[in-house]
């Protein structure tokens, strides 16, 4: 297939943006996004200007790094990250845009690089069960009901990608933050710290910079692991509970 | 001939901090006569983490709840991206939960076995006495693996054994340990007991006065290349598979720490022990840029054939059930589709060069679930592996649950890396190695669910107890002097490199290089190596080695983000490594594991081990790029799994 991409170069942070044209040729539909950008990044160093940035690293789908607005969408068009997004979503003459995450919170580092650093920040202020290493009783120890745990894996599944923050209009961090609240609120484990661990989140990623929640749904869809959107309102039922118990 | 082939063989190399006595009492007995530090005196000591995976994670977040201060690096914008993640099937452990016969002793046994004699048993058994607090400490962190309808955990079970003895949550168990161990970590980042540097990149190891006291590394987002002391190093950097170009690895995983180390004194041991993973998916074209596992818990219920006859080119769900080769089952018949990876690996590849291959090129064999659908009903496969057959429905757009997947062999791990001793020690004192960066505890060959195994017994339990007997018995004295001629040396070096990379404006990009040197690898240092392949990859790399620092193109410059620049100056080191993974095949002309040399096979094709001659661990010394290196044996004894002719049939 032969494509025309308008991707957006950044030299870095302080500089301007703009969207520049460039054609690539011969792209195979088995390619994936990403090796197709390999394609065109190839041919730009051999004519000696700069290859286009971008964050990747397993091109498995797991490790959440690859994230780029294809086309309007955080990830593409399908529901998946862009590194199992393949060429055959598309079709030969297609101009595809290709833009980096964009959210206050999110600043772009180059190009398709953005810096997603308050992600970790949300998970230090809370996202963890205080179990130092050598205290932890025998495994069996504690059941967990095979529904919370279900609960606990689906809320967990989340590859802290950032695509709901890019898809929501507002730029909120509800999903990311709830997925964790709820992994490890429903577990006996992580029942000590419930309270103080939602009420620390969520002051944390309102601290980041990331927008209010007014419901759009859009970041669920963007979702490539499928974080369901009730997760948001089971993280605010935590957090009435918890702000009504005064816990901090 | 090349004069990098005429290596000599030095002193051997003796782990001198393993215990004598009875195995099973062996890690007691080193923690008691380890040296504790006073945990008041731990905060004075500067501990350096290179790596957040599963050892690299565990290990920060254990040392900094012990008290020490710690100082992390990852290459990733964030900690939790670490390649760990990507790990699916499963942790083993030795619960017994199942009541069907496994021990702390079974695990050890199958482990020394599935690594064909040529891991340590002392570093095993260790391994396995702590594979079982490992899951208690994973669940108390709220990993949530995969549960019967009574609340209790489920295993299931993987190649190699007949126990059931794998934990897993559903195809991504990697990933959540990865993320229990970086969510410890970050609490402790919280706390300000580590200090998490992201985005940079160790270049170099800091050796002062014979002991390892820092690392030079540049921070990906400016380019600034800075110093950075303590008192002790700790690799865990994961391992080499990239070399290959292809491989199941993370794009960005490199060997560039390990290598570097080793260019600083420290022992390479049995860098030829690579892993070819029986189960990826097949490749698609000269675009591919890399490999996809498909966990092997998929051979627990899937059936692996080809057709038997030569070219047949019928659709799978054509081939009658009589025309259909199930190759494994046929050989093996008590392990079937559960033999070890490298079995299961060079079958695959005898059948392809049989001609009796299927898809694209006829690189490809199919793995069935046919069966599995109609004994379990479909809800039960998509339960157990929905994630597994979406991820291959996405990559391939063909439907698992409708025709067979197609499987091929690609490089998944490394067996080799860094010499450690029983402490996790190196060759250099102070400078340790963890998880996949060493090459302690699965011999020639790693049976599946035990990598994560390795990483978080490293990470959480070996390393936080050996680390402080190093520490007191070299209690902390000065800071070191940034102007040592040491630390300038290694500063003004690792500048010099990447400036010559970027002032070459050659011709050809790093891509280019390292795809040419992973088919190489491929072609002579895979799944089947003999000795005059290996000669041929020998000779061809220097030469590209030496074209590469000639025509190499690396645009925009060293003072920014810069992805060309990191590129290759990785691939400089894997332009080393090769060359020494190829020679250390050539030597070993043995079979054994994943080292399969076509001249030492049974008369019915299996590897042949020469135990008379190789029962050793081979440590490289480098004597300089290109410069035959020096060999140091570490003897293997087996006083406990006695070597035999690894069976499975």
């Amino acid at each position: 297939m032969k494509l025309t991409l308008r991707v957006w170069r950044q030299k870095n942070a302080d500089a301007e943006g703009a969207m520049s044209t460039y054609e690539v040729d011969g792209i195979s539909s088995d390619m994936s996004f990403l090796e197709m950008l390999d394609t065109l990044n190839e041919e730009l160093i051999v004519k000696g200007e700069e290859p286009v940035a971008f964050d990747h690293d397993c091109r498995e789908g797991i490790c959440g790094a690859c994230s780029l607005v294809i086309n309007g969408d955080a990830h593409g068009p399908e529901r998946t990250t862009t590194c199992q997004l393949h060429m055959r979503s598309f079709d030969d003459g297609d101009t595809i845009d290709i833009e980096p995450w964009r959210a206050a919170a999110f600043p772009v580092i180059k190009d398709l690089v953005v810096d997603r650093s308050a992600f970790d920040r949300i998970i230090q202020s809370g996202g963890y069960i205080s179990a130092p290493t050598g205290a932890a009783p025998e495994a069996h120890a504690t059941p967990v009901p095979k529904p919370d745990a279900d609960f606990a894996f689906e809320h967990a599944e989340c590859i802290g990608c950032g695509a709901c923050v890019a898809a929501c209009p507002n730029g909120s961090a509800m999903l990311f933050t709830s997925a964790k609240v709820n992994h490890l609120n429903v577990l006996p484990q992580g029942a000590p710290e419930r309270e103080t661990r939602v009420l620390d989140m969520v002051a944390q990623m309102d601290s980041e910079g990331f927008g209010g929640c007014t419901l759009t749904g859009e970041c669920a869809t963007a979702c490539p692991k499928g974080i369901p959107l009730p997760s948001i309102a089971a993280m605010n039922k935590e957090w009435l509970r918890a702000a009504r118990k005064g816990r901090r | 001939m090349n004069d990098f082939t005429e290596y000599t063989t030095g002193e051997p190399v003796v782990d001198a901090k393993a215990p004598k006595g009875p195995v099973a009492e062996r890690w007691d007995t080193r923690r008691f006569e380890a040296k504790l530090v006073n945990p008041a005196n731990r905060r004075k000591h500067t501990v350096i983490v290179v790596g957040t995976g599963l050892a690299g994670g565990s290990a920060g977040a254990t040392l900094a709840e012990q008290g020490y201060h710690v100082v992390q690096f990852c290459y990733q914008d964030s900690p939790r991206r670490a390649h760990s993640i990507a790990a699916q099937g499963g942790i083993n452990a030795a619960k017994n939960y199942r009541n069907d016969g496994d021990s702390v002793h079974r695990l050890f046994y199958d482990t020394v076995k599935g690594g064909d004699f040529r891991a340590r048993e002392s570093n095993v058994h260790r391994l396995a006495q702590i594979s079982v607090n490992i899951i208690d400490q994973c669940v108390a962190q709220g990993v949530p693996f995969a549960r019967e309808y009574g609340g209790l955990l489920d295993t299931r079970s993987f190649g190699g054994v007949q126990v059931s003895r794998t934990f897993y949550a559903r195809g991504q168990t990697g990933q959540q340990l990865l993320l229990g161990a970086y969510q410890a970590l970050s609490k402790e980042i919280a706390a300000g007991n580590v200090e998490m540097h992201p985005r940079t990149e160790m270049l170099d190891v800091i050796v002062v006065d014979g002991r390892a006291r820092g690392i030079v590394a540049r921070d990906l987002i400016t380019g600034k290349i800075d110093t950075y002391f303590a008192d002790a190093v700790v690799l865990a950097s994961g391992g080499y598979g990239n070399v290959f170009y292809l491989s199941t690895n993370a794009m960005n995983s490199n060997a560039t720490a390990v290598w570097r180390a080793h260019r600083r004194g420290a022992y390479f041991a049995n860098p030829c022990f690579t892993q070819i993973h029986p189960t990826c998916i097949p490749r698609t074209g000269d675009h591919q840029s890399k490999l996809t596992l498909m966990s092997e818990s998929l051979r627990n219920d899937g059936r692996i054939w080809v057709p038997k006859a030569k070219g047949d080119k019928r659709p799978a769900n054509e081939i009658p059930e009589d025309e259909r080769d199930y190759y494994l089952e046929r050989i093996y018949p008590s392990f079937g589709n559960l033999v070890p990876r490298d079995i299961a690996s060079r079958a695959a590849k005898n059948v392809c060069d049989e001609g009796r291959g299927v898809g694209p090129g006829g690189q490809g064999v199919y793995l069935d679930f046919a069966d599995a659908i109609r004994r379990m009903g479909r809800g039960a496969v998509e339960e157990k592996y929905g994630n597994l057959f979406d991820m291959y429905e996405r990559i391939t757009a063909e439907n698992p649950y409708e025709v067979p997947m197609r499987i091929y062999p690609a490089v998944h791990y490394t067996m080799g890396g860094l010499w450690v001793d029983y402490d996790l020690q190196t060759t250099v004192p102070g400078l340790f190695a963890i998880g996949e960066a060493n090459f302690s505890d699965h011999g020639a060959n790693r049976l599946g669910a035990s990598a994560l195994m390795q990483g978080l017994a490293d990470g959480y339990f070996v390393l936080p107890s050996t680390i402080n007997d190093y520490l007191a018995r070299n209690p902390h004295k000065d800071e070191v002097d940034a102007e040592h001629p040491a630390v300038r040396e290694v500063l003004a070096e690792t500048e010099d490199r990447l400036n010559l990379l970027l002032a070459v404006d050659g011709d050809r990009t790093p891509d280019s290089f390292h795809r040419e040197l992973g088919e190489l690898m491929w072609e002579f240092c895979g799944m089947a190596r003999t000795d005059s392949g290996l000669r041929k990859a020998l000779e061809r790399i220097p030469q590209i080695r030496e074209e590469f620092w000639r025509r190499i193109k690396v645009p925009g410059s060293g003072e920014e983000f810069n992805q060309s620049l990191e590129k290759a100056n990785r691939i400089v080191d894997y332009l080393e490594l090769a060359e020494l993974m190829c020679l250390d095949a050539l030597h070993r002309a043995e079979s054994c594991g994943g080292h399969f040399r076509e001249e030492s096979q049974t008369p019915d094709g299996e590897a042949e081990r020469r135990d008379e001659e190789f029962s050793y661990a081979a440590a490289w010394e480098f004597s300089g790029t290109g410069t035959a290196p020096v060999l140091h044996k570490e003897d293997l004894v087996f006083e406990y799994v006695h070597p035999t002719q690894r069976s499975y049939a």
